[in-house]
């Protein structure tokens, strides 16, 4: 069993940041995992990426093709790798930003406004951690208790409202509903 | 030990502090900087030195003066910052002064790009610096391999008194994957009798020098260090094979290219394809031997590299041109994808 992840949007929407919870959730279960994300001028500002693959056998290849799930955080991200995602796989599109829906057929995709979300509710920068609420309700890929700890288990205990704030944007995500 | 999830360039900072290197020379080029980032956090809590020089001459220069006095030093850059390193590692192989080196590869000639590359080989391999030398280098091919050669390059570096490099590229030195630290060879070096650390006039005074003027003992120096090479090449050597048995294609990859091509040799069994992979570990001393022997039941080989076939020569030599060698690749930053080496792979078994 291998699962290829592909993460799009802008520099500071936290991309990378959630492609590294998976991974860290992936191998604190047991499992072979990378990430590979973009550096250079995108992590100044244009658009960011990064791949991750959580998988029971060794890795070869970190890099992805076809993805079978895609997050999309913003429209130039959706347009760029909305056709690589593989068929039967899974979109997770941020609908505050991405204004169109696919016109795939073959593929399950999920509209989730988390940007709006995120400054509705004071999380402004929070929507990526909403999308990781959904996405973790959705596929069941991990333990929700277990990724909620992961979250928030880098934050030094004097940034309490900041643990708060991640922990209110990954519920908001988990109890959406489309 | 737990494993923990890292960058390369974290993992083999962490793993040289963790085999006894206390001496940090660097100077910031992408896509390397994570290691001078790590090492200026972690070494003043070991009480080491991190050291960001004036530029990356001044660098490998002053890890010269701290290997020269016995202690475990590295420094590491990207392509171009290597080219300009080239005096100084000549003068380190020279003097036979271990230290590691670290090559963050990235696209060039040039400035190039920031993309990862392995077009740095004939470098590494061959002219790493002026002189009739050789340097030790590994290239490793994932997180872990990142952490455990930076120990064995100490290791084998002390050994035999000779500089070792470590050849990644910018996707090894960027990604990361669970490391498990207990696996790193943290060998302490044996004392280092000839090292220039004081003497107190209770000994002769040891000089650590590359200038021989009188050709008849420079050349002397040289031919007993060649003689060292050639015990590092009979008993240095790693490979990884795989599926290589029963294998028609044999396909010879090092680096982060020969995890694409081992999902493409999986791939070209799944369609009933013969395909193996040799991996190159050391890529000097090279798997002359392992490949040879192969080159009796392989009907064909095939080398993949990001770069314009620097390695194909190697495996031509090693072989003794026995069966065909071709050759796929991708530059200039650019990584291809299994599916491009499955269909060369398809392409030649037709």
């Amino acid at each position: 069993m291998m699962t290829k992840i592909f993460i799009a949007g802008f520099g500071g929407q936290g991309v990378l940041f959630s492609g590294k919870q998976i991974a860290k959730n992936g191998m604190n279960n047991g499992k072979e995992v990378t990430w590979l994300p973009c550096y250079g001028p995108e992590s100044r500002g244009g658009t960011s990426y990064c791949s991750v693959i959580v998988a029971d056998e060794e890795i070869g290849c970190p890099i992805i093709s076809d993805p079978d799930i895609l997050f999309a955080f913003n429209l130039p991200s959706f347009d760029k790798f909305e056709s690589t995602v593989k068929s039967g796989g899974t979109m997770f599109i941020d609908s505050s930003l991405v204004t169109k829906k696919t016109a795939r057929t073959d593929v399950t995709a999920y509209y989730v406004p988390a940007t709006a979300m995120a400054s509705d509710n004071g999380l402004t920068g929070g929507a990526n951690v909403i999308m990781l609420g959904y996405f973790i309700k959705k596929t069941g890929m991990f333990d929700k208790e277990e990724f909620v700890s992961h979250l928030v288990d880098g934050i030094p205990a004097s940034k309490a409202q900041l643990i708060e704030n991640n922990k209110k944007a990954f519920e908001l995500g988990y109890n959406y509903e489309m | 030990m737990a494993k923990v999830l890292m960058k390369g360039n974290e993992a083999i900072a962490e793993a040289a502090i963790r085999s006894g290197c206390r001496h940090y020379f660097g100077y910031p080029i992408t896509p390397q900087t994570e290691v001078a980032e790590y090492m200026a956090k972690k070494m003043p809590k070991v009480d080491g030195l991190c050291l960001q020089a004036e530029s990356e001459i001044a660098a490998i220069n002053m890890v010269l003066g701290a290997a020269a006095s016995g202690v475990r030093a590295m420094t590491s850059s990207s392509s171009p910052g290597i080219s300009l390193k080239s005096e100084g590692i000549s003068y380190l192989a020279g003097s036979d002064v271990p230290c590691l080196i670290l090559n963050v590869q990235r696209g060039g000639p040039g400035l190039g790009g920031i993309q990862p590359a392995q077009s740095d080989y004939y470098q590494a391999t061959k002219a790493n610096g002026h002189g009739d030398l050789h340097l030790l280098v590994f290239a490793p091919s994932s997180v872990q391999e990142m952490a455990s050669l930076t120990g064995k390059a100490f290791a084998i570096g002390d050994k035999y008194r000779m500089p070792a490099m470590i050849l990644a590229d910018g996707a090894l030195g960027q990604m990361m994957e669970p490391v498990d630290f207990s696996e790193i060879d943290n060998t302490v070096a044996a004392e280092k009798d000839w090292a220039a650390c004081g003497h107190g006039d209770k000994r002769k005074r040891n000089i650590v020098n590359s200038l021989y003027i009188q050709p008849e003992v420079l050349e002397e120096l040289v031919v007993e260090r060649f003689k060292k090479y050639s015990i590092v090449e009979e008993n240095e050597v790693l490979y990884e094979e795989y599926m290589t048995e029963d294998a028609d294609i044999v396909l010879v990859s090092y680096g982060i290219a020969s995890r694409i091509c081992k999902s493409a040799v999986a791939a070209a069994r799944a369609k009933g394809i013969k395909a193996g992979l040799l991996r190159p570990i050391t890529l000097w001393p090279y798997p002359k031997k392992a490949l040879n022997k192969l080159a009796d039941t392989a009907k064909q080989f095939l080398v993949v590299e990001l770069n314009m076939g620097q390695m194909v020569d190697d495996v031509k030599v090693s072989i003794e041109c026995k069966k065909p060698v071709s050759f796929f690749g991708r530059t200039g930053g650019m990584l291809p994808d299994p599916a491009d080496v499955l269909a060369q792979i398809e392409k030649l078994a037709k």
